[in-house]
Order: structure tokens, then C-alpha cells, then sequence
């Protein structure tokens, strides 16, 4: 047997192991829930008072309140956790190097999200702005009852026109039809993002460095601190525009100019970077937390086993 | 010593950082925080609002940015609530509805006098980037008809009066990218002059810090300014200091800290080894 397949071998029977005894011993891994019932006014037009309806949510809860009334162990929530925290291992397997597990892993994620995009975009675009103000009628008595337009809006089949347009690319014949469609949200983004950057990227970020390069303060006293910072930021814009500016040679006072702005850039990326390594050790720390709380029960931070 | 490290295989380095990321976590460790001029002005920004101030609650982020971003999107509403303020949450992220439910959850929770439709509101999600905001900025009801729940806004006590985003007394962003801070910078929060203060990614706050002080009343970029802000919160409201829901972000800086101090090292080596390497030929 080759050394990494029995170092994974090894892995596998012992965290496997660990898994069935912690599961065995404490209960970890297990999601209790409990039935909330919630009281749902609906108008009812014919009648003048509202009538209410009594719907039931599940909600999970800590496991210390599992012996309480009502509280009963969820087999599907159990299953999601254990999927959810299986998911978590098979993107860090990543890290040792491809492999199916991860690859597997990745699909899901790309799948789901997907998925989930499309059919939050079908519900909240196409049925209830779509056809909630094309056919109001028939979306009240069937998917949207609490809608309350009451005459079609004909302006929204420009928008249905300019969908079916777009989609007859899927055609066998007549693709440029699809063009025309495109064009348009080409234009108008473009033309929406223009504005948008010309105002608050371009002028609003000119008149933001106008700013006093000596401090003073209401009694007239000089402010060394805010005078520097202030020197710092408008010497930083002037030293990295120059470094962009090549209608001019770099050599000389221009060159030095230049050569300080890669300085200021190379600071600024620095933080980025900084900023980035942050960025993802919260992430894994979230993750690490979600399988050392929820699914493995080693930490308790939010108390929810006290007194187990 | 030289060639050992010089041929480390990467993977001991991401064993290390694992290590130094779960220990902390698992010992609890805490650490105390200095809130930053910025975090106090996000604070002051929602703290100094008259109590009932409308708030347009625009969270912009998915599961992939939970990590970071949750722990400031429940520190924002748990303060928004504690001040009695009226909150419209809203997404452009797909996938950011049903986080915004679990700050839903946590006003249902801890603060059971606040009632839907009277005090806040689940706008839900609305696909289209950038658009939606062009467009609610002007008129909410072109783009939102109803809630999430399908309820008509002309029907919800605190959304009949509302016509656009313009009658918001501040926009609260938590954004993962794009859609996200700088769109609404510079679609409402610019042109329309609508206070706005903005939580972000680590990624992205240096590329926003600009908009600050002028066209942002503030930013926290990334877990470390949440710290900061929960920290800043439990100052004020003392009632949180014993609620370890309200310390998630503050719970986060123990392998924050251990492991920056560690890659801090790793760098260090790193270019150590480069040099040296230099130094003998090794490298060109």
C-alpha cells in the first residue's frame, strides 16, 4: 500500500471512529426542533372581518431544551447538518489536492446556488412583478393573493417582448433577433454607470481631495496630525496620477514623482492584502466554528448545551 | 535548515494555519478591542438617529460571505432595534434572503415588542444588480409591489406612506461585492444625498475607504471593525455584555490574531529564504 493511501486510510478510520463516538456519547450532530404556531390575518373582501389562519413553522432549538414538551429530534435537519459539515471537509480536502471528494463538493455548491438564484429570480421577477402587473386577475386568485393592482400594466410587455427576443438565440433560425435586446441593456447600463461614476467616482472624489493641506483648530492653533494626514492624501492622488500620466518622460522630478506613486501603490495593494488574509481567516474561523459548535458539540459558546 | 524549509512542502503551512486557526477557538481565547474613529461614526450614525428613525436595511451578501459579514448585519440590526428604529430589509443578493430571515429571528427573539409591519418589514430580494436601486430611489413601488410574504406595501402600516428610498433617514449596507456599497454609493447614497454607512469584506474595504467621510458616514471593513462595533455596542448598552449572541464578531478575533501574527512569521521567513537563496545562486 502506497504511504499516502494509508496516511489517508488511517485518517478516515480514526476520524470515522471519533465521529461514531462522539455521536454515541454526547448526542453531537443531532438538531432538535419544535412545532411554533403563527396566527395569519387574510382579507377577505366579502367579509368585512379579517379571518385568521393558524400555520405552524418548525424551529430549531437548542439542544439542552430537548426534553422539554414539544421538542422532538429532526432526522432531516440531522441529515442537513451532517451534509452541511460532509460539504465543509470536502472544500478543505482541497488543500491537500484535487480530488473527487472536493470536486464532488464543488458541484453541489455551483449546482445549488444556481439553482436557488433561478428559482428566487423565477418567483420574485417573473411571477410576481411580471405577470403580477400583466395578469393582476389571475395572479390574485392563484400565486399572489395579497396583490393589490387591480388594472393590467401594459408598459411591462416591453419587457416581456424584449425577454422572448433575447431568448430566440435558442432558435435554430432568426439569432440576430437577440441582438437587438442585448443591445439595449448594453446601452443602458452603460449609459446608467456613466452617470453614476462621472458624479460620485469622478467629480465627488476631486471635490473629497480638495481639502486643507494646514489644519488649524476653532482657537486658530495649528493641527500637526490632521495637517499631515491631509498632506499625506493629496501628495499620495498627485504622486500615483503622475505615475499614470505618460504623455510626459519619467525621468527627473516627474520620474522620482512616479517612482514614489509605485510606492503608494505597492502600500495600498499591501493593505488589500492584509484586508484579503483577514477576510479568510474569518471565513475559516466560521467554518471551524460551525463544526466544533454545531455538529461536533467540543465548544459551547452560545451556551446552548448548558446543564446537558 | 535553509534547504528543509526552502523545500517545505506548502501543505505543513495550511496544517499550521488550521492549527493556529482552531486552537483559540477551541481555548476561547478573547482579546480587548480599541474602537477606530470610523467604527464610532458607523455607531453614531444609527446611535444619534431619533428613536423610530427610518432604516433601509440593504444586505447584500450570501452563505459564501457569512463568516465575515454576519456577525456585522446582527450586530446592525440588534442595535437598530435596541434604538426602537423601523427597519426595511432589502437584498440585491439571491441568496441573501434567507440570512436576512435569521435577522429576522433575532428581532422575533430578543426584542418581542417589535411587530411586523409596524416597526419592520421584509422587502425580499430583487434580481436586476444595480437597477433596482435606480429604480427605488425614485419610486419603491415600481420595483417592490409587495413583501416577501406577497403582501401588498399599501397594505403594511410602515410602508403605505413610503414612496422611495429618499424618505429613509439612513441606508445600513453589508455588502460581499458586487452589488453591493459602491453601487449604492453611487446611485442613492450620492446623487440623492442619503445618509449611508457600509459594513464590507476585508477585500473590499480599501478600495472603499475613499467614499469615507464625505459619501459614507462611516464603514467597517471586515470582522475586525465588528469587533470593534460589538465592542462599542456592549459600552453603551451594558445589558449585551453577558449575551454571547451579541460577541460573535468579538469571538472571532482570538484566531484573527494568532493567525496574523503567524503569517506575519511565515512572511518574514519567506522572504528570509528568497534572500538567502539569492544570496547563494539559488534563485535568478
Amino acid at each position: 500500500m502506497k504511504p499516502q493511501t494509508l496516511g489517508w486510510t488511517l485518517l478516515m478510520v480514526v476520524g470515522g471512529a471519533f465521529l461514531i463516538g462522539r455521536a454515541v456519547l454526547t448526542g453531537a450532530g443531532t438538531v432538535y426542533v419544535q412545532d411554533v404556531e403563527i396566527e395569519v390575518e387574510i382579507e377577505d373582501e366579502a367579509e368585512e372581518e379579517a379571518q385568521v389562519v393558524t400555520l405552524q413553522r418548525v424551529e430549531q432549538v437548542p439542544p439542552n431544551a430537548r426534553s422539554e414538551p414539544g421538542v422532538r429530534l429532526s432526522y432531516v435537519h440531522t441529515f442537513g447538518l451532517w451534509v452541511a459539515a460532509a460539504c465543509t471537509l470536502g472544500i478543505f480536502s482541497f488543500l491537500w489536492g484535487d480530488n473527487p471528494l472536493y470536486k464532488v463538493t464543488e458541484a453541489i455548491f455551483v449546482g445549488s446556488s444556481a439553482a436557488y438564484a433561478m428559482v428566487v429570480a423565477f418567483w420574485s421577477e417573473l411571477v410576481q412583478n411580471l405577470c403580477g402587473n400583466l395578469l393582476p386577475d389571475l395572479m390574485r386568485e392563484t400565486l399572489i393573493p395579497g396583490l393589490k393592482v387591480e388594472e393590467p400594466n401594459l408598459w411591462y410587455l416591453v419587457p416581456l417582448v424584449m425577454a422572448i427576443m433575447l431568448l430566440w438565440r435558442l432558435m435554430p433560425s432568426g439569432g440576430w433577433i437577440s441582438r437587438w435586446p442585448l443591445a439595449f441593456f448594453i446601452g443602458a447600463t452603460a449609459g446608467f454607470r456613466m452617470m453614476g461614476y462621472l458624479e460620485a467616482d469622478f467629480t465627488q472624489q476631486i471635490s473629497n481631495t480638495i481639502m486643507p493641506l494646514v489644519v488649524t483648530g476653532a482657537d486658530g492653533s495649528f493641527q500637526f496630525w490632521a495637517s499631515l494626514k491631509n498632506m499625506t492624501i493629496v501628495g499620495s492622488v498627485l504622486v500615483c496620477l503622475t505615475y499614470f500620466f505618460f504623455s510626459v518622460e519619467h525621468t527627473g522630478p516627474v520620474g522620482w514623482a512616479a517612482r514614489l506613486g509605485i510606492w503608494v501603490l505597492m502600500i495600498t495593494f499591501g493593505a488589500s492584502f492584509g484586508y484579503t488574509v483577514m477576510g479568510r481567516i474569518a471565513l475559516l474561523a466560521g467554518r471551524l466554528e460551525f463544526l466544533f459548535d454545531d455538529w461536533l458539540w467540543l465548544i459551547d459558546p452560545l451556551g446552548r448545551r448548558l446543564d446537558m | 535548515m535553509y534547504t528543509f524549509l526552502r523545500d517545505l512542502d506548502r501543505r505543513w503551512i495550511f496544517l499550521l494555519m488550521g492549527i493556529v486557526a482552531t486552537v483559540p477557538i477551541l481555548a476561547g481565547w478573547r482579546f480587548p478591542e480599541d474602537p477606530s474613529p470610523m467604527v464610532r461614526d458607523v455607531f453614531h450614525a444609527i446611535e444619534d438617529l431619533p428613536d423610530g428613525s427610518r432604516i433601509f436595511m440593504a444586505y447584500d451578501y450570501d452563505p459564501a460571505s457569512q463568516g465575515e459579514l454576519h456577525p456585522m448585519a446582527l450586530a446592525f440590526t440588534r442595535h437598530c432595534a435596541l434604538k426602537g428604529h423601523k427597519l426595511y430589509f432589502f437584498t440585491l443578493w439571491p441568496q441573501g434572503g434567507p440570512l436576512i430571515q435569521q435577522n429576522i429571528r433575532l428581532i422575533e427573539r430578543n426584542f418581542p415588542d417589535y411587530e411586523y409591519g409596524e416597526d419592520y418589514v421584509n422587502l425580499g430580494y430583487r434580481s436586476g444588480q444595480e437597477g433596482p436601486i435606480k429604480v427605488i430611489v425614485t419610486d419603491l413601488r415600481k420595483s417592490v409591489a409587495v413583501d416577501v410574504n406577497g403582501t401588498s406595501l399599501s397594505e403594511i402600516p410602515m410602508t403605505r406612506d413610503i414612496r422611495n428610498i429618499q424618505q429613509m433617514d439612513l441606508i445600513v449596507n453589508v455588502s460581499a461585492g458586487y452589488p453591493g456599497t459602491k453601487e449604492w454609493v453611487l446611485y442613492a447614497s450620492t446623487p440623492y444625498n442619503i445618509e449611508t454607512v457600509a459594513g464590507c469584506t476585508g477585500v473590499s474595504a480599501p478600495y472603499l475607504y475613499p467614499y469615507y467621510p464625505e459619501q459614507l458616514a462611516g464603514i467597517l471593513g471586515a470582522i475586525k471593525a465588528a469587533a470593534e462595533y460589538e465592542y462599542t455596542l456592549i459600552e453603551e448598552y451594558p445589558q449585551l455584555k453577558d449575551d454571547p449572541t451579541a460577541q460573535e464578531a468579538l469571538r472571532r478575533m482570538g484566531p484573527q490574531l494568532v493567525a496574523h501574527v503567524t503569517l506575519i512569521v511565515l512572511i518574514i521567513v519567506g522572504n528570509t529564504i528568497y534572500f538567502v537563496g539569492r544570496s547563494r545562486g539559488d534563485v535568478t
